[in-house]
C-alpha cells in the first residue's frame, strides 16, 4: 500500500485583548446579556462609520513582530461581502490585498523534533456576531461579539499531522499569552482554527485537492478533526476515488465532518478597499517602540533557563509554559541570588519547589502564578532556610503549606512556631546519649550487626526534638555513639 | 411675517438674540408655511412638537441671559439622509419606513449645539440616487418656481424648502452634484465642501468616497455661517480632514479682485455629449463678465479627462453603493417583507427586491456587476485609475487659476417625468458637477439669472481642496455685484 | 446594443440578494447593457502606471484610543428590529452554516 503524506495549513483567528471594539467604543466583555454591548457602528446602523482602535493595531504589530513577520508600513482595510444575519453591514471589514504583516514563522519545539511552520500573513479584521439556532424554525442573533478585534494568522502548508497542528495551536496560544496580545482561551472563542487539509503520496511534490475544515473550537478537536479528515481522504484515494474541493464543518459531538459548500457554490466576496478607512500607515518610530516593548519570548526563555541554570528541558518547558509562571520563577531566582552565591543550585531547588508544591496548590484552586499567595521572594526565602540548615526539607513542606494558607514569609512562621533546626552538636549528642542509654536491647542488636536499627535511633531522636534536629548531625552522632565500643 | 421667512439665517439669529422675534414665533412661522405648502412635497416629515419645545428652551435660555449659540433659534430643516436621534430617518426609501434612529449624526449634533431648531426632514431621491428628486419613495417634490418641473436632485426637498421659504436654510448631501444641481434649479446657494471637511458620521451612506454634507441657503453669508457650524475634524469619521475650521464669514468681503478664474475648454456640448441650453450658457457668460468687472482675471484651462467623469462616476459610486446598501436586510431595522414561513433567503430577496426603488436596484446591480471577481480589474480598478487622472487634471489647472467656472447644470429645471424613461439622459444632468466629487474638491452653485420662462439658472465654481474661503469670496462678490441672490418664487400654493 | 442575458442578470441579482421578476430582470439587463456600453469609453484611456484613487483626499488613519463608550441598551439595540425575541434579533432559521470566514 502507498504511503500517504498529509499537507496542512491553518487559519487561526486570535481575539485581541482590547477593552473596546475594533472600530467603535462598545465593550468586548464576555458573557453579557444578548445585544447589551452594541453601538451604532456595531449594529451597522445607517450612517455609522468605523474608527480604528489604536490598541488593536499595536497588539497586531506586536504579534507580527514576535513571529518575525515583516510589518507593512502601509496596509489597508477591505470589505468582504456576504449576507448572514450576524454580519450587520452585509460585509466584514478585513484586510485583503495589503495585510498588516507578511511572512514570519512559528517554531514548534514540543517533545518531538523541532520544526518551523512558516506564516503567510497576519491581518486584522472584525468578528461577526453569534447566531443561536433556536426552536420553532427561528435563529436568534446576538451582536455582542460583532466588531471584536481579531487577527487572522494564515500559515503556509507546512504542517504534516494532527499532532503538529495541535502543537502549532499550543505554541500560538503560549505566544499570544506571553505577549498579552490575547487571552488565547479557545473556550471563550478567543482562539479559533480552520484547517486546509490535503493528502498526497509520500515524496510527491504536488499538492492534492484540499478541503477546508471549519468550526474547530478546542485543542482536543484540532488533532481529532484533522486526523479524521486525513483518514477520510486517504480512504477515498486508496479506493481510487477523488477528493472534492469543498468546505466541511466539524461536528465535535459526532466526531465527523460534513460537507458545507463546494467550490462551485463558493461566495464571490467582492472585495474592495474600504472607502471609509484611509490607508493604515505605520511609522518607523511606532514600529521601533512596539518592537522595543516586546517581552522575552518563550523560546528564548526556554534556552536561557537550560543554559544559565542547567535546568532539564522538561523543567524549562514546564516553567516557560505560561509567562506568569516563568516570571515567577525568574523573580524567585533573582531574590535568592541576592543573598546567596549559589544561584544555580538555588534555581534548581526553586524549580523543584515550583513544579511540585506550588503548581499542585495553584492547580487545585485553578489559580495563576501571578496571584499565588506565596510570593516568589517568600519562596526564595524558604529555600534559603533549607540551604543554610535553619530548617529541614521535611519541615519546609509544612512551612510551605502554612505560607500558602497565610501568605506569611517562611522566616516568620519558623520563628513563631520554633521550627528552627537543632544543629548544636552538644544538644543533639545529649539527646542521643539519652536514647542510647534508654534502649540497651536495641543497642545490643545494632552492635550485633543489625545496622538497620540505626533508623530506630534516628526516629527516637527526631521524636524527642519534634523533628527539628538536623538529620545529618543526628546520623553522624548516633553512628559514632553506637559504633564506639561499649 | 412672510418677509421674515426669507430674511436669512444670520439676520434671524440676530433678531432672536435681540429678542425682536422669539425662536418660538419664528418656528411657528415656518411650521405654518410648511403646512400651507405641503403640496410642494418638500418635507417628508415635520416635527412640530419637537421644534416648538426646542424653540421654547432657546427663548428661556435667552431670557435667563444665556447664549444659545450662533444659530440661536433659527429653524433649519435636514435632508432625510441625515440621521436624527428620535426623529424618523428614511433616506427617501421604503426600506427604512418608520426608522427612528437612536443617535444624531455629527453635523446634526453641531447644528443643535449652535442653537438651531430642527423643523423636520426633507424629501430626496431614494438614498440620494437621482438628479431630479423624482426617485423619492413618497410624493414627488416640485420646483417652487414651476410646480410642473423637478426641483433637481438628490437634495430636491432641501433646495425647494429653502427657495419657498419653508425653512431658513437646510443641509443636503452632494455625492455627484446633489447639493449644487438642485440649488441651481431652485435659485439658491448650494455649497459642497471639500471631501472630509464635514463629518459623514450619521449620514446614510450612498457612495462613501464621494458623499459630503453641505448647506443650501438663500445667501453666501448663510452658507458660510452653516459651514462654519458643521465643519471640522471628527474622531468618528476616519476620512474627516484634521484641519482647523476658519471663520468662513470673514472670507465674504474679500472681493473678486486678484482672483484668476479658469473656464474649462472641455465643459462643452461636443466634449460631454449633451446639449447645453443657450439661455444657461448666456447667463453664465454674463456672470463671468460681472466677475471680470469686479477685478477677476479669466482664462481658459484644460481638463482633458472631463468626458470620462460620467462613466467613471457611474462605475465607482454604484460599486460603493452596492456595498453600503447591503446592510438593508430586514434584520435589525427597517422593513422586512416576506411570505409567512419564508426562509432567510426569501426574506433577504423580497425585503430588498420590494422595498428598494428602480433606480436604487439599478445601481446596486451595476455596482455588484462591477465588483465581481473577474470583472473588478476591468471596471472598478480601471475607473479608479481614471479617477486619478481626473484629479490630476484639476491639480494642474489649479496651478494656474484659483477657481473653475461653469454652469452648474447643462439645463434649467426640466419637466417632471421628462427623463424618467432613460437613466443615461438623467445621469447627464450631473455631467458638470460630478468631476468635482471625483477629485474630492469643494464647489458652489450660485444663482446667476433666469430663463425667459422664469426658471433659475445657477453657475458653479470649483476650488482646490480646502478652498471654501476662495469659493465664498468669489460667490459673495458676484452676489453683491449682480444683485440676483434672494429672489423669491411666486407663492403658488399659498392659501 | 449590448444587453445582459436574463441568466447573467439573475446571477448578479442573486449576489445582491435582490429578488426580481423576469420582467424586471429583462428591463435591468437591457439598461445595464446600455450603461456598460457607455462605460466602455474608459477602456480607451491610457492608465499605464497610474495609481488607482481609492480616497478622494490623501490621508491616513488616525487611530483612536482604546476607550469603552456607553453601549446602547439591548432594548434600544433591538427596538427597531422587524422581529425580535428576548433581546435577540429573530430571523428564519439559518439552515446552511455561515457562508464566510477566512480568506
Amino acid at each position: 500500500m502507498a504511503e500517504w503524506e498529509a499537507v496542512i495549513g491553518l487559519e487561526v483567528h486570535v481575539q485581541l485583548a482590547t477593552a473596546s471594539k475594533l472600530f467603535s467604543g462598545s465593550s468586548t466583555d464576555f458573557g453579557s446579556e444578548p445585544n447589551a454591548l452594541t453601538d451604532p457602528t456595531v449594529l451597522g446602523l445607517p450612517g455609522a462609520l468605523p474608527a480604528l482602535n489604536g490598541r488593536a493595531l499595536e497588539l497586531a504589530i506586536q504579534l507580527g513582530a514576535a513571529v518575525g513577520s515583516s510589518i507593512r508600513r502601509r496596509s489597508r482595510f477591505a470589505r468582504k461581502h456576504y449576507f448572514y444575519p450576524d454580519l450587520p453591514k452585509g460585509y466584514q471589514i478585513s484586510q485583503y490585498d495589503q495585510p498588516l504583516c507578511e511572512g514570519g514563522a512559528v517554531e514548534l519545539r514540543g517533545s518531538g523534533e523541532a520544526r518551523t511552520v512558516r506564516l503567510r500573513r497576519i491581518h486584522m479584521e472584525e468578528d461577526a456576531g453569534k447566531s443561536i439556532h433556536g426552536a420553532r424554525g427561528h435563529s436568534l442573533v446576538d451582536l455582542n461579539r460583532a466588531g471584536v478585534p481579531l487577527c487572522e494568522i494564515v500559515s503556509e502548508p507546512d504542517i504534516r499531522s494532527g499532532d503538529e497542528a495541535a502543537e502549532f495551536m499550543r505554541a500560538l496560544r503560549q505566544l499570544v499569552r506571553y505577549l498579552g496580545v490575547s487571552g488565547g482561551d479557545m473556550e471563550k472563542g478567543q482562539l479559533r482554527c480552520d484547517a486546509n487539509v490535503s493528502v498526497r503520496p509520500a515524496g510527491s511534490e504536488r499538492y492534492g485537492t484540499r478541503t477546508e475544515l471549519k468550526n474547530i473550537n478546542s485543542f482536543r478537536f484540532v488533532k481529532q478533526a484533522i486526523e479524521n479528515e486525513i483518514g477520510r481522504q486517504t480512504r477515498i484515494l486508496e479506493g481510487g476515488g477523488t477528493i472534492v474541493q469543498e468546505t466541511r464543518l466539524w461536528d465535535a459531538d459526532a466526531g465527523v465532518s460534513h460537507p458545507m459548500r463546494s467550490k462551485e457554490e463558493a461566495e464571490d466576496y467582492r472585495y474592495f478597499p474600504d472607502p471609509d478607512l484611509p490607508p493604515l500607515e505605520v511609522s518607523d518610530e511606532f514600529l521601533a517602540r512596539v518592537e522595543g516593548s516586546l517581552p522575552e519570548l518563550p523560546a528564548a526563555r526556554f534556552d536561557r533557563l537550560v543554559r544559565d541554570y542547567g535546568l532539564s528541558e522538561d523543567d524549562a518547558r514546564t516553567l516557560t509554559q505560561e509567562r506568569t509562571l516563568a516570571d515567577y520563577f525568574d523573580r524567585a531566582v533573582s531574590a535568592y541570588a541576592e543573598s546567596s552565591t549559589k544561584a544555580a543550585s538555588g534555581a534548581k531547588a526553586l524549580a523543584n519547589w515550583i513544579q511540585s508544591e506550588l503548581l499542585r496548590e495553584l492547580g487545585r484552586e485553578g489559580r495563576d502564578a501571578a496571584s499565588a499567595p506565596v510570593s516568589p521572594e517568600s519562596l526564595a526565602g524558604l529555600v534559603r532556610l533549607i540551604d543554610d540548615g535553619t530548617i529541614s526539607g521535611k519541615i519546609a513542606k509544612d512551612v510551605f503549606a502554612k505560607m500558602y494558607a497565610s501568605g506569611e514569609p517562611a522566616e516568620a512562621i519558623v520563628e513563631r512556631e520554633g521550627l528552627r533546626q537543632i544543629t548544636d552538636q552538644g544538644e543533639i549528642e545529649a539527646i542521643a546519649r539519652e536514647v542510647v542509654e534508654a534502649n540497651p536491647g536495641q543497642v545490643e542488636a545494632y552492635r550485633g550487626g543489625k545496622h538497620k536499627m540505626l533508623g530506630f535511633f534516628v526516629g527516637q531522636v527526631m521524636k524527642r526534638t519534634g523533628g527539628k534536629a538536623n538529620p545529618k548531625a543526628v546520623n553522624e552522632i548516633l553512628t559514632r555513639l553506637l559504633d564506639a565500643p561499649g | 411675517m412672510s418677509d421674515l421667512a426669507f430674511a436669512g439665517v444670520a439676520a434671524q439669529a440676530d433678531k432672536v438674540r435681540r429678542k425682536d422675534v422669539s425662536a418660538r414665533e419664528l418656528t411657528e412661522l415656518y411650521l405654518a408655511r410648511a403646512e400651507a405648502h405641503s403640496e410642494l412635497g418638500a418635507y417628508l416629515h415635520l416635527e412640530p412638537e419637537g421644534a416648538l419645545t426646542r424653540a421654547g428652551a432657546i427663548d428661556r435660555a435667552l431670557a435667563e441671559g444665556g447664549d444659545p449659540g450662533p444659530l440661536a433659534g433659527v429653524p433649519i430643516a435636514l435632508k432625510d439622509i441625515l440621521v436624527t436621534e428620535g426623529m424618523t430617518t428614511t433616506a427617501g426609501s421604503k426600506i427604512l419606513d418608520g426608522w427612528v434612529p437612536p443617535y444624531d449624526g455629527t453635523a446634526v449634533e453641531r447644528l443643535r449645539r449652535a442653537g438651531a431648531v430642527i423643523l423636520g426632514k426633507l424629501n430626496m431621491d431614494e438614498f440620494a440616487m437621482g438628479s431630479s428628486g423624482e426617485n423619492s419613495s413618497r410624493a414627488v417634490c416640485k420646483n417652487p418656481w414651476d410646480p410642473q418641473r423637478v426641483p433637481g436632485g438628490s437634495s430636491g426637498g432641501s433646495a425647494a424648502a429653502v427657495a419657498a421659504g419653508l425653512c431658513a436654510a437646510s443641509l443636503g448631501t452632494d455625492t455627484g452634484g446633489s447639493i449644487r444641481q438642485p440649488a441651481s434649479f431652485c435659485g439658491i446657494v448650494g455649497l459642497r465642501p471639500t471631501y472630509g471637511r464635514v463629518s459623514r458620521y450619521g449620514v446614510v451612506a450612498f457612495a462613501s468616497s464621494f458623499d459630503q454634507v453641505g448647506p443650501l441657503a438663500r445667501t453666501t453669508e448663510d452658507a458660510a455661517l452653516l459651514l462654519e457650524t458643521i465643519a471640522g475634524p471628527d474622531p468618528r469619521d476616519a476620512t474627516s480632514i484634521d484641519a482647523p475650521v476658519p471663520r468662513y464669514r470673514d472670507a465674504l468681503n474679500g472681493g473678486a479682485k486678484g482672483l484668476t478664474i479658469g473656464i474649462p475648454d472641455e465643459f462643452s456640448a461636443e466634449h460631454l455629449g449633451t446639449g447645453f441650453d443657450p439661455e444657461v450658457e448666456r447667463a453664465v457668460d454674463e456672470a463671468r463678465r460681472v466677475l471680470e468687472r469686479e477685478g477677476a482675471a479669466v482664462r481658459s484651462i484644460s481638463l482633458p479627462h472631463s468626458r470620462y467623469a460620467l462613466p467613471t462616476y457611474y462605475l465607482l459610486a454604484p460599486a460603493e453603493a452596492s456595498s453600503n446598501l447591503a446592510r438593508y436586510d430586514g434584520v435589525r431595522y427597517g422593513r422586512r417583507d416576506a411570505e409567512p414561513g419564508a426562509g432567510l433567503g426569501a426574506v433577504y430577496g423580497e425585503t430588498r427586491g420590494r422595498n428598494f426603488g428602480p433606480e436604487v436596484k439599478r445601481r446596486i446591480m451595476l455596482g455588484t456587476y462591477a465588483l465581481r471577481s473577474g470583472y473588478y480589474d476591468a471596471y472598478y480598478l480601471k475607473a479608479q485609475k481614471v479617477r486619478s487622472l481626473i484629479a490630476r487634471d484639476f491639480a494642474r489647472a489649479f496651478e494656474d487659476v484659483d477657481l473653475v467656472l461653469s454652469p452648474t447644470a447643462p439645463t434649467p429645471a426640466f419637466p417632471i417625468g421628462s427623463r424618467a424613461d432613460s437613466p443615461l439622459d438623467m445621469y447627464m444632468a450631473d455631467v458638470l458637477t460630478l468631476s468635482c466629487n471625483l477629485a474630492g474638491l469643494p464647489g458652489i452653485s450660485v444663482p446667476c439669472g433666469f430663463t425667459q420662462n422664469g426658471l433659475p439658472i445657477g453657475m458653479q465654481m470649483l476650488a482646490p481642496a480646502l478652498g471654501e474661503e476662495t469659493l465664498l469670496r468669489a460667490a459673495s462678490a458676484y452676489e453683491r455685484a449682480s444683485g440676483i441672490a434672494g429672489a423669491r418664487p411666486p407663492e403658488v400654493f399659498h392659501g | 446594443m449590448k444587453t445582459l442575458t436574463r441568466e447573467e442578470t439573475r446571477a448578479v441579482a442573486e449576489l445582491a440578494r435582490l429578488q426580481l421578476s423576469d420582467a424586471e430582470l429583462d428591463t435591468i439587463g437591457a439598461e445595464l447593457g446600455q450603461i456598460l456600453e457607455h462605460m466602455e469609453a474608459l477602456a480607451e484611456v491610457d492608465t499605464e502606471g497610474v495609481e488607482p484613487m481609492t480616497h478622494a483626499v490623501p490621508m491616513s488613519i488616525r487611530p483612536r484610543s482604546d476607550e469603552v463608550e456607553a453601549s446602547l441598551s439591548a432594548g434600544r439595540a433591538v427596538g427597531a428590529a422587524p422581529d425580535a425575541e428576548d433581546d435577540f434579533f429573530r430571523v428564519p432559521r439559518v439552515i446552511e452554516s455561515r457562508g464566510e470566514e477566512s480568506s
